[in-house]
């Protein structure tokens, strides 16, 4: 007898990030615009809470939801921020990560043959999320002619109408890319008329520098079929905390919960409470980063400009996707990071529709940005 | 769109910033953002460019002692504050002079090359001057942040140089 992974995990695609780290990590010195978290720490405030929280004791599980006043300021900060009304009792699952929240989602909602459309190119986990919960996956490719927009006709042609769900993240990893609400509705009368429940994952929500970030859920009819999905790892830079949180009508939310209080319990208790922390005090700080984040993803357009890289103004997030300046980007990515010591990962990573593009992540302060795109630049010449 | 501040802000960042680095961050141009540094020296809004330095960092025999001066002063109806400040700024061991509210008045810096000196500057130059009533000086021991910048370890980037 020897342990064989099961076929579901047998059939998760090796991941292309994955092979990217392994030559980078074999690299001193490299700069990296590879990498997708912030550059910031998390702020102090948070910090502080979480050891406060620990010096008091606190180290106990909390309740399978998280921690009703944590739930309560969720509630509060996603109506005045985001114009998404949720009842702290029983619409928000406080979970171990956005990460998390998508997981749960999938097994507590699909039924195995059921299919989930996936936008592409997107973050990597929504493909194998639906290979652990049996769902079958329709590629729904976006375009660099639509700036990786989601369109109607993008959904229309990948089949999306047969689908029983739809998983995309605006503001978008890898791309950059945003929906305005009006680009939106588009997608939302799709998805009334072919009957689609939408898991939005929002976790880059207050990234955003050219409009400001418009959720699904607050389109006529879409409340009722959609799942929202946030946390703390963006844009509050607290990626390590592992902490997020899913919105969704009770009897989904209910159904996630029966998932997670045996897998987890509950998220992290000490991340709670430096949860609690970041929503009362840290949002100037949020502006901060974020105002740091809009002068990088200038600078980098401006240079891609000046390079003669073809690149669209990506919105959010904090990913620039330029079109690859050869026609492999692998072996691009491979040859700069080998020639010239910078990491940018290449689109194909992030699935369908990704491959001839670069994501540049400008999570990286100012000096290496510069030094990171000189480079490129040399290497072009 | 951007507005000057935003200028302002960047240099108050990095001062080493070059026109090109604050035009490509912002919505200006090089030749806006090299007029808005000119206009911001000539309304005298942006005084100077200085490095900020971790004396503690230095050799030994470079060192610079420096201290926070409490300055107590008597008012009268010919001297005003402003008299006052005018007459201990120009010395150049005074790096910094502020009007503070609270248990004292001015709120002093000076910089020297030993204790001696800084002493002998405070006993000498400052104390006699007659409308100051008190001086309390406290010797700066160790710095730990100066002008937003923290002079602990750095914090190393940790991250995993590849991520999603
Ligand atoms: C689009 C997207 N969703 C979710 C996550 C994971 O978030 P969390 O740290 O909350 O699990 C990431 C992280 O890179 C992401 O880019």
């Amino acid at each position: 007898m020897t342990f064989e992974p099961a076929d579901r995990v047998d059939q998760v695609p090796p991941s292309g990030i994955r092979r990217f780290f392994e030559l980078a990590e074999e690299m001193d010195d490299i700069i990296s615009l590879g990498v997708g978290e912030p550059d910031f720490t998390a702020p102090w405030a948070a910090r502080e809470a979480a050891i406060a929280s620990l010096e008091r004791g606190r180290t106990s599980y909390t309740a399978n939801r998280g921690k009703r006043e944590l739930r309560e300021r969720i509630a509060r900060f996603e109506a005045d921020k985001h114009e998404l009304p949720y009842d702290p009792d029983e619409e928000i699952l406080v979970t171990a990560g956005a990460s998390e929240g998508l997981d749960l989602a999938f097994r507590a909602l699909m039924n195995p043959g059921d299919a989930i459309a996936v936008v592409q190119p997107s973050y990597v986990s929504y493909v194998p999320d639906a290979i652990f919960a049996g769902a079958a996956v329709v590629d729904v490719p976006t375009r660099s002619e639509d700036e990786f927009k989601l369109t109607r006709d993008v959904l229309e042609s990948s089949g999306a109408a047969e689908a029983d769900a739809l998983v995309y993240c605006y503001p978008n990893n890898p791309t950059g890319a945003t929906m305005t609400g009006d680009e939106l509705a588009e997608v939302a009368a799709f998805c009334r008329e072919h009957d689609l429940v939408v898991f939005a994952d929002e976790i880059y929500a207050d990234l955003t520098y050219e409009h400001e970030h418009t959720s699904i859920a607050t389109l006529p009819g879409m409340r009722e079929r959609t799942i929202v999905f946030n946390g703390f790892s963006k844009a509050f830079a607290m990626t390590g905390f592992r902490l997020g949180y899913a919105m969704g009508p009770p009897e989904a939310i209910e159904a996630m919960n029966r998932i997670h209080q045996y897998t987890m319990l509950s998220a992290p208790t000490t991340a709670q409470y430096a949860a609690i922390e970041a929503l009362d005090s840290c949002w100037e700080e949020v502006q901060e980063m974020t105002s740091q984040y809009d002068r990088r993803r200038k600078y980098v357009l401006s240079r891609f400009e000046d390079m003669g890289i073809d690149c669209f103004e990506a919105a959010g997030a904090f990913y620039a996707f330029p079109k690859c300046p050869w026609d492999d980007a692998d072996e691009f990515a491979e040859a700069l990071l080998q020639e010239e010591g910078v990491a940018v990962v290449p689109g194909s990573a992030f699935g369908e529709g990704g491959s001839g593009h670069l994501r540049v992540s400008y999570a990286t302060g100012l000096p290496d940005l510069k030094e990171a795109m000189s480079r490129m630049e040399s290497f072009l010449e | 769109m951007s507005s000057r501040r935003e200028i302002l802000d960047l240099l108050r960042e990095n001062a080493r910033y070059t026109t090109e680095d604050i035009a490509r961050q912002t919505d200006f141009s090089v030749e806006e953002v090299a007029a808005a540094i000119e206009d911001f020296e000539e309304a005298g809004i942006v005084r100077g460019y200085q490095a900020v330095v971790d004396w503690g960092a230095v050799e030994t025999e470079d060192e610079r002692v420096r201290a926070t001066v409490e300055l107590n002063v008597a008012l009268d109806r010919e001297t005003n504050y402003g008299d006052i400040a005018d007459r201990i700024a120009k010395f150049p061991e005074v790096t910094s002079l502020r009007l503070v509210s609270g248990d004292y008045d001015f709120d002093l810096e000076v910089e020297g090359d030993s204790m001696r000196e800084v002493s002998h500057f405070i006993s000498d130059k400052i104390a006699p001057i007659p409308e100051i009533t008190q001086t309390v000086t406290h010797y700066i021991m160790e710095s730990y942040k100066e002008q937003g910048m923290e002079f602990g370890d750095r914090d190393d980037d940790d991250r995993l140089s590849v991520s999603p």
